[in-house]
């Protein structure tokens, strides 16, 4: 792969309208949807999750508990969709690949120090390829932050480039920790960085800081895509992550990418939740409207 | 001609439902209005719809397991906390009882049995468990006990007739026992209830722990009622029609149901606070049963 000069390209600051992108979003809210047009739509979003865990005391039971989970979503309801992937830390992606693999579900691996991504750009790669090794379908890396402050975007940039080439047949996820990142310029700077270093796609947060994924964020990202996407034809997909937990929110941001970006991006190949906790509230909110009863925790895995 | 005294624009209260320890109006915009004996109209209230009571129920169950969480000692004293409260509103709600009917001899009776019924149900907090718990006899090795756990998130139908004891008799035994509520207040006599609210929002109560809504019984009975998160409903004054209705849904999640009488004077018993409560019987395994010549 050639290397490009991060300052050969052209890439410029634009200041993002704050009132407007809230307004914007508030629109987004008001839409109701009812009955099969939300049907279609709890499935819709349910087939787009990474199921996540990423913590400090995940153990393999968990991870297989999550697996289990990703493939069998509800013990009754007929027709379910799986989720899209499950999202796990490097050393569980072996376990997790021989889990679901073969059920249609991706695995896909945090790597890059997440979520601080403070270290040496070859243990980076080094962690990227190994997953991949393991079996990763996805990776997931955090882009520097600290480098991206102190304007050594050129660093931020070709960071993004060599774990994009790491990756190989994988795709990648850059994650911009939109809640570290300070204002909305520099959420749509950032995307730009990373679509144009090769991102896959652009993902909002590790899920780690609050405030993880906004709706504003989401749609200053969306409208980078887009840009991108007018600019030059090629397609990059979304993940908000973090934050996202119940089935109305999750619809209104299917709502969102539909209205800004088109139907194109409709499915689990171009967008993406990472969430732990909405599967089982959109499944909840399927069985209700299957139902009519409003329904209770009591009657759903756990993840 | 207008004297200074009344000459100053009267101020009505707007009042809304009590959810999660915050006042939002309803989220279908509707109310109805509450009239003076005169025909004068006193409030205009939210006529809550089954979002609105899906929204207390989430809160509810948000709030049950710290609020059993707690000390008993510790519920006993925020519910005392609310008596001490009230007390200091009698003048309030005093006259707006009489607005709503009352004679005044009447109201200040009501009035004065709910502070005294607070007082009550708060003693009993740390004293139910122990007096409904029992160590039983088994006849294998092991230490075998009971004891009251609470049910989770009540729904309940206050007394239609009842402007303030009826919200009481609602929540407090629920609450006293570690239950949180959704409680729907009386149609025609709601406005105590959120005045009520309002009291406990300064009381200590956690939020979520009581929720109060406004609006019709026939509109909301059968989502209180089947609802698969509520784990008990109580009714004063049911109807046949109602329940019948109550009977059918809740078979669903095997659903508590406890229909009550309306009275002035509403029983004090701890049985109340067992009537939403879950038995659990513990076995312990013991090596040698009697062995330091205890009795069980």
């Amino acid at each position: 792969m050639t290397k490009v000069d991060f300052n050969s390209l052209d890439i410029r600051r634009k200041a993002v309208d704050q009132v407007g992108v809230e307004e914007r979003c508030a629109r987004f809210k008001s839409r109701s949807i009812k009955k099969d047009a939300k049907i279609q739509g709890l499935k819709m979003a349910l087939n787009m999750i990474d199921l996540t865990t990423l913590e400090g005391k995940d153990t393999e039971g968990k991870v297989r508990q999550l697996c289990h989970k990703a493939s069998h979503l509800h013990y009754s309801y007929d027709g379910l969709p799986t989720v899209a992937a499950v999202c796990v830390y490097p050393s569980f992606v072996k376990l997790a690949k021989s889990l679901v693999s073969n059920k249609g579900i991706k695995v896909a691996s945090v790597a890059t120090a997440f979520p601080s991504g403070q270290s040496f750009l070859k243990y980076k790669i080094a962690e990227t390829e190994e997953a991949v090794q393991e079996g990763a379908d996805e990776i997931d890396m955090v882009i520097s932050r600290g480098k991206f402050h102190q304007g050594e975007y050129s660093y931020v940039f070709d960071e993004i480039a060599s774990v994009k080439e790491a990756c190989g047949k994988a795709r990648l996820k850059v994650i911009l920790e939109t809640g570290e990142l300070g204002n909305l310029d520099a959420v749509y700077y950032a995307s730009q960085i990373a679509i144009e270093a090769g991102a896959d796609f652009i993902k909002t947060s590790t899920g780690k800081i609050k405030p993880a994924a906004t709706m504003p964020v989401s749609l200053v990202m969306l409208e980078a895509i887009r840009d991108h996407y007018f600019r030059t034809g090629k397609m990059v997909g979304m993940k908000p992550a973090g934050g996202i937990s119940n089935a109305k929110l999750a619809l209104h941001y299917l709502i969102m990418v539909k209205e800004t970006l088109g139907e194109a991006w409709l499915n689990n190949q171009w967008f993406r939740f990472g969430a732990s906790s909405l599967a089982n509230d959109l499944l909840k909110q399927l069985v209700k409207q299957e139902s009519g009863m409003y329904q209770s925790a009591n009657y759903f895995a756990l993840d | 001609m207008a004297t200074r005294e009344n000459s100053n624009l009267e101020v009505m209260k707007t009042y809304k439902l009590f959810i999660g320890g915050s006042f939002p109006r309803t989220e279908s915009g509707r109310y109805y209005p509450i009239r003076k004996k005169n025909g004068d109209l006193l409030a205009n209230v939210c006529l809550s719809s089954r979002k609105d009571f899906r929204n207390a129920v989430v809160a509810a169950r948000k709030a049950q397991s710290a609020w059993a969480g707690r000390s008993a000692y510790n519920r006993s004293q925020i519910i005392y906390r609310i008596a001490e409260m009230l007390q200091q509103s009698e003048d309030s709600l005093v006259q707006e009882m009489v607005s709503l009917g009352y004679t005044p001899k009447n109201a200040k009776e009501e009035f004065d049995y709910s502070v005294d019924y607070l007082v009550h149900y708060s003693g009993w907090c740390d004293k139910f468990s122990q007096m409904h718990s029992t160590v039983n006899p088994v006849a294998s090795s092991h230490f075998n006990f009971s004891n009251p756990e609470p049910m989770g998130v009540i729904g309940a139908f206050a007394a239609e007739r009842r402007a303030l004891i009826g919200v009481l008799e609602a929540f407090v035994p629920a609450i006293c026992g570690g239950n949180t509520v959704v409680l729907l207040a009386s149609h025609k006599l709601p406005t105590c209830s959120i005045t009520l609210a309002e009291i406990l929002a300064i009381s200590d109560v956690p939020g979520g722990v009581v929720n109060i809504l406004t609006g019709e019984r026939e509109e909301l009975l059968s989502h209180f009622t089947s609802h698969m998160d509520v784990n008990a409903f109580q009714i004063w004054d049911a109807s046949k029609e109602e329940s019948f209705v109550i009977d059918q849904n809740s078979t669903e999640n095997l659903k508590r149901v406890r229909l009550y009488k309306s009275s002035i004077r509403t029983r004090l018993s701890p049985y109340r606070i067992l009537d939403l409560q879950e038995v659990k019987t513990t076995w312990h395994p013991i090596e040698n049963i009697s062995g330091s010549g205890a009795s069980y």
